[in-house]
């Protein structure tokens, strides 16, 4: 079994922990941003099949490595300096409580990972369903409980950062252009989320997404 | 895996000679980072040669555990000192549980210490003794987590037998959970022996002391005693993160006895690395760090349930 790959995935399963633990912006995004080169480095320790491919799993590393370890954290600094956002997150749920919940979803992960059979008939790692499922629900609880537009636009880029874990890590046949067209999605996404924050803040002079709720149409 | 009884007594004999001497370590290589020279590795021993010989001052509205604390906390540490593989040497004391009796022989250390802060009537000794608990109650958790986690790997409850075995081959995610374990325990021993981003134990300000604030009105061997036992438990917890990460098979005795030692000091090192380099945590924000270091100890165990088969049936 593949030492790297699996120290790979419980670097991710603790990274969930600390992102839902981290309090201020800045640091959320750094984590964020790790978080895309691990996922990055994933392919290269995954055991695939040598069939020619090589550089198409190469490829979609350096793009991923470059995109989603770089670029698009550097994005998200940078709105975040543009609108002088407050630096402190302003949670519904509170930290330690938020931990708790991630556990419980990781454990069921795990559970999950346990159940589905196909982890070990792939030949993949029995790591890799935690490791994705944990990822997604940290991704969705951050966007449900996390109150500023920015971190909504973070928890969607760690659910796709999942999404992604899974596609690498099951070795799913053809997922190579799958990613590639996840990846282009997510970077308009983010582009375009971050000019709507940079405007939602220039119209009501914050970005807290609850002041959102009272509009009509 | 060969073994030899007598690197288990160097090492026994090696951790109550040589504890204080890692406080030397950690106090010298953070007057290094810092720029200053420091002061003696040998410090330390001075320190407890000068205490020893000093007479002892009791407050007179003491009811008894003052006198009785120091004496217990030390008995306890050295009763405890029996039971690790040094240089994974399996333990002649050795009997299967012993990780628990282990874990609760530092709990009933810290115990006697905090009936004998509590009895000062100090206000400031029963703060540090109230964080103390705190703190602890968090760290146990998670110590034992690990233990979970060692006992789950090695398939046994005997602390020897879980520190000083082989790899197991049979876990595919072994060395994952090994780290991750490794890096909780090293953690749960920055905490329990009070070390900086925890608490700091130079710190002059009763109101920011945790562990310091509880000793404030010991002196003389009473003192002296609790400052061995510390160094003691400060010895036997790097002991542990070594033993986590030098698997059994790596090496004859010799070579491993050595290996052990210089962990143990490489471990002082980083120590001292740490407290020159970052500040301590906010007091709030600890609780939230130990709750993550006790979900991280959890994944650890996950991650050794998952990789021997799914399931603990």
């Amino acid at each position: 079994m593949n030492e790297l790959l699996n120290l790979i995935l419980g670097a991710l399963l603790v990274l969930n922990l600390l992102l839902v633990s981290a309090s201020r912006l800045r640091h959320c995004i750094k984590l964020v941003a790790i978080q895309g080169v691990l996922l990055g480095l994933l392919p290269l320790a995954c055991a695939h099949p040598a069939d020619g491919h090589t550089w198409q799993f190469l490829l979609v590393m350096f793009l991923s490595l470059i995109i989603k370890g770089g670029l698009l954290p550097y994005l998200l600094l940078y709105t975040t300096r543009r609108i002088n956002v407050r630096r402190e997150l302003e949670p519904v749920v509170g930290y330690s409580l938020s931990l708790l919940i991630i556990l419980a979803l990781t454990g069921g992960a795990f559970w999950l990972g346990s159940v589905v059979p196909t982890a070990v008939a792939h030949g993949a790692s029995p790591l890799v369903l935690p490791a994705a499922l944990s990822t997604i629900s940290t991704g969705l609880f951050l966007m449900v409980t996390r109150r500023k537009a920015i971190t909504q636009v973070m928890g969607f880029l760690i659910f796709e950062n999942g999404v992604s874990i899974f596609g690498t890590g099951m070795m799913i046949h053809n997922g190579l252009l799958v990613e590639l067209g996840l990846l282009l999605d997510i970077f308009a996404l983010v582009f375009i989320m971050g000019i709507a924050v940079f405007n939602i803040n220039r119209s009501f002079r914050h970005i807290d997404t609850h002041s959102l709720n009272a509009l009509g149409d | 895996m060969p073994q030899n009884p007598f690197f288990w007594w160097a090492g026994l004999l090696a951790a109550l000679l040589l504890a204080p001497l890692l406080l030397g370590v950690i106090n010298k290589t953070k007057a290094c980072f810092v720029g200053r020279q420091g002061p003696s590795l040998l410090q330390p021993y001075y320190n407890l040669h000068k205490l020893f010989r000093r007479g002892c001052i009791r407050t007179t509205v003491s009811c008894g555990p003052l006198a009785w604390a120091p004496g217990i906390e030390l008995s306890a540490l050295l009763l405890a000192v029996l039971f690790l593989p040094y240089a994974n040497q399996l333990s002649p004391f050795a009997f299967a549980g012993d990780a628990f009796f282990f874990a609760y022989l530092l709990g009933l250390g810290r115990f006697a210490l905090i009936i004998g802060a509590l009895d000062t009537g100090s206000s400031f000794e029963g703060m540090g003794a109230s964080r103390e608990v705190q703190f602890s109650a968090l760290t146990e958790g998670a110590l034992f987590a690990v233990i979970g986690f060692l006992a789950f790997a090695s398939r046994s409850l005997n602390l020897s037998e879980m520190l000083s075995c082989p790899l197991p081959s049979n876990i595919p995610t072994v060395i994952a959970a090994v780290i991750l374990a490794a890096g909780i325990a090293f953690i749960i021993m920055l905490v329990e022996n009070c070390r900086v981003p925890f608490d700091d134990p130079e710190t002059h300000l009763e109101l920011t002391m945790i562990h310091e604030a509880m000793i404030l009105d010991y002196s003389g061997p009473d003192l002296g005693f609790i400052l061995y036992s510390a160094a003691l438990k400060l010895w036997l917890m790097t002991a542990l993160v070594v033993l986590m990460l030098l698997p059994g098979d790596l090496a004859p005795p010799g070579v491993l006895f050595i290996l052990h030692l210089l962990g143990i000091f490489l471990g002082g090192v980083v120590i001292g690395a740490i407290e020159a380099v970052s500040a301590r945590f906010r007091f709030l924000k600890l609780p939230q760090f130990l709750l993550g270091a006790l979900c991280t100890a959890l994944i650890a165990l996950a991650l050794t349930v998952i990789g021997t088969g799914g399931g603990l049936q």
